[in-house]
């Protein structure tokens, strides 16, 4: 068992990159189902500002699962549906008490999104692997995607500031 | 989870394992580190109050150890359960701990909304077959 915080195979490097497009998954179904959660007339209550951003954050989760998807298909490997997350999903979700506690699982999604690649390009950076895809090409992915993250998070901090 | 986090895992299994103190030789073993190394990190871990350390005995986690072990049991055991029922990884075990010095606990706690863990974890979790004694494949291996 190694200590370090590196990534060692390709095989290691792939397992990964599944993870983060189950969180994508998650982030995906968790956005939808929270606007579902909500009783008829407190939909009308949730402002166009906040539909708009669990909108954009469902496509954005989407479009990164379809490149942490290439990614993987360039390893050979196989990765989790969407439909088998949206039911695990769906089987164990408890609907957020009002618009205040969506938003704030919608920032704990970007938050631990971008944790999750800012450690995994860190344990790319720190091996000195060779893998069989192109480190370079999966590195500029991720960082992409970092960086999309970070802007969702601060999206919704914006947004939970002006409604206090 | 970090590398301090991984030892008070170690040492509250071995606590269990051996109905006593930890010893050096196995934390070794179940870290797969040296002897060493365990020692110093152990010496660390008691200049934070999180062990106590007693010579030819070994380590016991004090009361603050005792809930950052738990905490980091929980980490693992939900990095187990994915890795063995969303990712269906027959080598789970191996998988978790190579990945968990790279997933981080707010990670951790985002997969958590997709697995079946009780109430109760980590005590159903199984030390000598190292899963929850409730993960179906850790009882299928039995």
């Amino acid at each position: 068992m190694s200590l370090g915080q590196r990534v060692s195979s390709d095989h290691q490097l792939t397992r990964l990159l599944q993870i983060g497009i189950v969180l994508e998954e998650v982030v995906e179904s968790r956005a939808a189902h929270h606007l579902e959660s909500l009783p008829e007339e407190d939909r009308a209550d949730v402002d166009a500002e906040v539909r708009a951003l669990l909108a954009d954050a469902a496509a954005e989760s989407a479009e990164h699962r379809e490149r942490l998807e290439a990614l993987v298909d360039d390893l050979d490997a196989e990765t989790v549906s969407y439909e088998e997350i949206n039911a695990l999903v769906d089987a164990r979700y408890g609907p957020p008490a009002d618009t205040d506690g969506v938003l704030y699982d919608q920032l704990c999604n970007e938050e631990t999104a971008y944790k999750f690649y800012d450690d995994l390009i860190e344990a790319i950076e720190a091996s000195d692997t060779e893998f069989s895809v192109d480190r370079e090409h999966v590195l500029e992915t991720l960082s992409a995607i970092r960086a999309e993250e970070k802007e969702g998070a601060q999206e919704v901090t914006d947004i939970m500031e002006r409604r206090t | 989870m970090n590398t301090a986090d991984q030892y008070l895992k170690a040492v509250y299994l071995a606590q269990r394992l051996e109905d006593g103190p930890a010893a050096t030789g196995t934390l070794a073993d179940i870290l797969g580190v040296s002897p060493a190394s365990v020692n110093e990190m152990i010496g660390k871990l008691e200049a934070q109050d999180l062990v106590e350390h007693e010579k030819y005995k070994g380590a016991r986690l004090t009361d603050d150890g005792l809930e950052r072990a738990h905490h980091a049991l929980q980490t693992y055991c939900i990095i187990e359960r994915f890795l063995a029922n969303v990712l269906e990884v027959e080598e789970f075990r191996e998988e978790a701990r190579a990945l968990e010095s790279v997933i981080d606990d707010t990670v951790a706690e985002r997969l958590d909304t997709i697995i079946d863990r009780r109430a109760e974890c980590p005590d159903c979790f199984d030390a000598e077959a190292d899963c929850c004694e409730y993960l179906e494949v850790c009882s299928a291996a039995e």
